[in-house]
């Protein structure tokens, strides 16, 4: 399942990055998008993968019966799938915004600031 | 315990909801923003006296002990850092009052301003990495909207600069922390500290850290991965880019302190090898892009780039007088940098143009503000008796100290080429005959004048302070130095002896 799943992590940053490099706004915020995604599955298999119970002591007992699954890494996780989504949501209108100010979303187009 | 340190963040908090509660009412923002402002810089000093003798001020949210729950720890790095924000926010807001068009105040400055001390703020005290990754994003959010607020088209092409490649120093952060988490188990920055002491770790450690130069490099402009910053930092009004050039890259700047003091503290052959390679590279480059450039904010945008590079080099070579240098020189950078944005801004206001062909014979017309400009600029490029001067002075001496000649060198001779980019905004700006007279774009009465000055005036007496009382700050710096190279102090005070 490792294994698996590093592949697919792999595939993501891969592919986010070679999106990100394209010329087009909408190619760019899908390479953001499947970049953060990358890294929200990074947070999940490097705390380890376990089939296990909730993290929750069974009443009257001081100890776990199984060994749980670690419950942080998915608040983790949840807490940066919230801020990706506010932030590609802001992104996505500020491409929109920019795509009518400039008329076009070829980033080869927006030089104007460069030096 | 008491609830001081989370203060700095629950100010500025209440001020951007009661901002956007009276929305509709300018002059009441304007009066909460100022007296928000004011309370962060109370509470700043409030906290100074609470760490000034060396304590750590430690708080634990919601009463869960360290490393469960999430830590504010307060060092003397960290209050100073506070304090600056705190003079930040009031110069600022008194700025942009004066200086702001209404429709970007009626858009919601404000509360954008207000919510992005307070990312800063948070982002200064934390003691755990999620959590810092948070105040990150918290103050990214708000510096997004800032920066695009207006919709002019030079700031949304800067703006889509700007986001991508924050948002992508983000991932990497992230992807760190995520790494971390499976080696140690725990995102509590003295914890980490302390399973990294035991060692063992190894090659991952290391690759995490490069991935923590990476994404903190991005964010505070270290060179090769600045280029964003010449891009979009001189788009937005003079008070927004003051505000970011004082604050934003400087928090990278604190991150990357904080994390390669405590926690990769172990393999500074390499690390910080890595880092004072960089520093080194990124003030030459710096310096080198700004003499090309003949806009005035242009210039100073790209300056802080090289200014960056002296604060790493303090970091890199890792000794405490080093990291006491690096100490002044970030307290004297901030104030310096803004007030010298302050000023490109006023001069806009009143030419209407910041280009240096354009402008001249400007010492002519405001005596005043020239004086202030050639305060600064002298003090940026270190001419003594200014603050520059000790700053730059103990880097120097410290890099003798340990005998990289090389970053000496570098060091001295990006100095004399920063001395020539402020001697060329001088001679045209200031000293040159206009080309063609150009009328004030925005005519003030005298008294509406000084108002305007105000701000920029009450940061040059601090950069005047700071050189009169180089001898205390010094002192405060060492001490502060001192408690870095030392992380054994902040575990301690963090995880209460629980080892």
């Amino acid at each position: 399942m490792e294994v698996l799943l590093a592949v697919v992590i792999g595939t993501l940053y891969g592919g986010g990055l070679y999106l990100m490099m394209r010329r087009n706004l909408v190619q760019l915020i899908i390479g953001l998008g499947l970049l953060s995604h990358g890294a929200n599955l990074l947070i999940f298999i490097a705390a380890g993968l376990r089939q296990g119970g909730a993290p929750i002591i069974a009443e009257g007992k001081k100890v776990f019966l199984t060994l749980p699954a670690d419950p942080l890494p998915q608040a983790l996780i949840l807490t940066s799938i919230v801020i990706s989504f506010a932030v590609t949501a802001f992104a996505l209108v500020l491409f929109l915004r920019t795509y009518q100010e400039v008329g076009t979303n070829d980033l080869d187009e927006m030089k104007e600031t460069d030096t | 315990m008491t609830l001081l340190p989370v203060l700095p963040i629950i100010v500025p908090l209440a001020g951007a909801v009661l901002c956007m509660l009276t929305r509709k009412s300018l002059l009441l923002q304007k009066i909460i923003a100022m007296a928000t402002s004011f309370i962060i810089l109370l509470v700043s000093i409030l906290i100074m006296l609470e760490t000034k003798d060396g304590t750590i001020a430690v708080m634990s949210v919601g009463g869960w002990k360290a490393p469960f729950g999430i830590t504010l720890a307060i060092d003397m790095l960290s209050s100073m850092m506070l304090i600056l924000v705190g003079l930040l926010a009031v110069g600022i807001t008194a700025y942009s009052c004066q200086d702001l068009d209404e429709e970007r105040m009626r858009f919601g400055f404000f509360p954008l301003m207000l919510i992005l001390l307070m990312g800063v703020n948070g982002a200064f005290i934390t003691g755990d990495l999620f959590n810092l990754y948070v105040w990150f994003e918290v103050l990214l959010t708000a510096s997004f909207i800032l920066l695009a607020l207006g919709g002019e088209r030079p700031q949304l092409e800067g703006s889509i600069k700007y986001v991508t490649l924050n948002l992508l120093s983000s991932a990497l952060f992230l992807a760190g922390i995520g790494i971390f988490y499976g080696m140690a188990g725990t995102l509590n920055m003295a914890e980490l500290a302390h399973v990294i002491q035991q060692g063992e770790r190894g090659g991952l450690v290391t690759m995490v850290a490069v991935m923590f130069i990476m994404a903190f490099g991005i964010k505070c402009g270290m060179f090769p991965l600045y280029f964003w910053l010449p891009a979009s930092y001189p788009t937005p009004p003079a008070a927004v880019t003051a505000l970011f050039s004082g604050l934003l890259t400087k928090v990278g700047v604190y991150s990357l302190i904080r994390v390669f003091t405590l926690i990769f503290s172990t393999d500074p052959e390499f690390l910080h090898g890595l880092i004072l390679v960089g520093a080194s590279l990124t003030m030459l480059s710096g310096v080198l892009a700004a003499a090309c450039q003949y806009d005035m904010r242009k210039i100073l945008a790209v300056h802080i780039v090289s200014q960056i590079g002296y604060i790493l080099m303090g970091l890199g070579l890792f000794t405490r007088l080093a990291l006491t240098g690096a100490i002044v020189y970030l307290m004297h950078v901030i104030i310096v940098k803004t007030n010298l944005f302050l000023i490109a801004g006023a001069v806009k206001r009143i030419k209407g143009t910041t280009d240096l062909h354009k402008l001249g014979g400007l010492y002519k017309e405001r005596p005043g503000l020239s004086i202030l400009f050639i305060l600064s600029a002298m003090s940026l490029a270190g001419i003594p008796p200014l603050s520059g001067f000790f700053a730059k002075l103990t880097l120097i001496i410290s890099g003798l100290q340990v005998e990289s000649w090389w970053i000496v060198v570098t060091a001295l001779g990006v100095s004399l080429l920063t001395l020539y980019s402020m001697t060329k905004i001088w001679a045209y700006v200031f000293w040159k005959p206009a080309p063609e007279p150009l009328p004030d774009v925005n005519p003030m009465s005298q008294g509406q004048w000084m108002l305007f000055l105000l701000p920029i005036i009450g940061f040059s007496v601090i950069i005047v302070a700071i050189s009169v009382f180089a001898g205390p700050i010094f002192e405060f710096a060492d001490v502060a130095a001192g408690q870095l190279m030392n992380p054994q102090g902040y575990m301690d005070a963090v995880l209460g002896g629980r080892q």
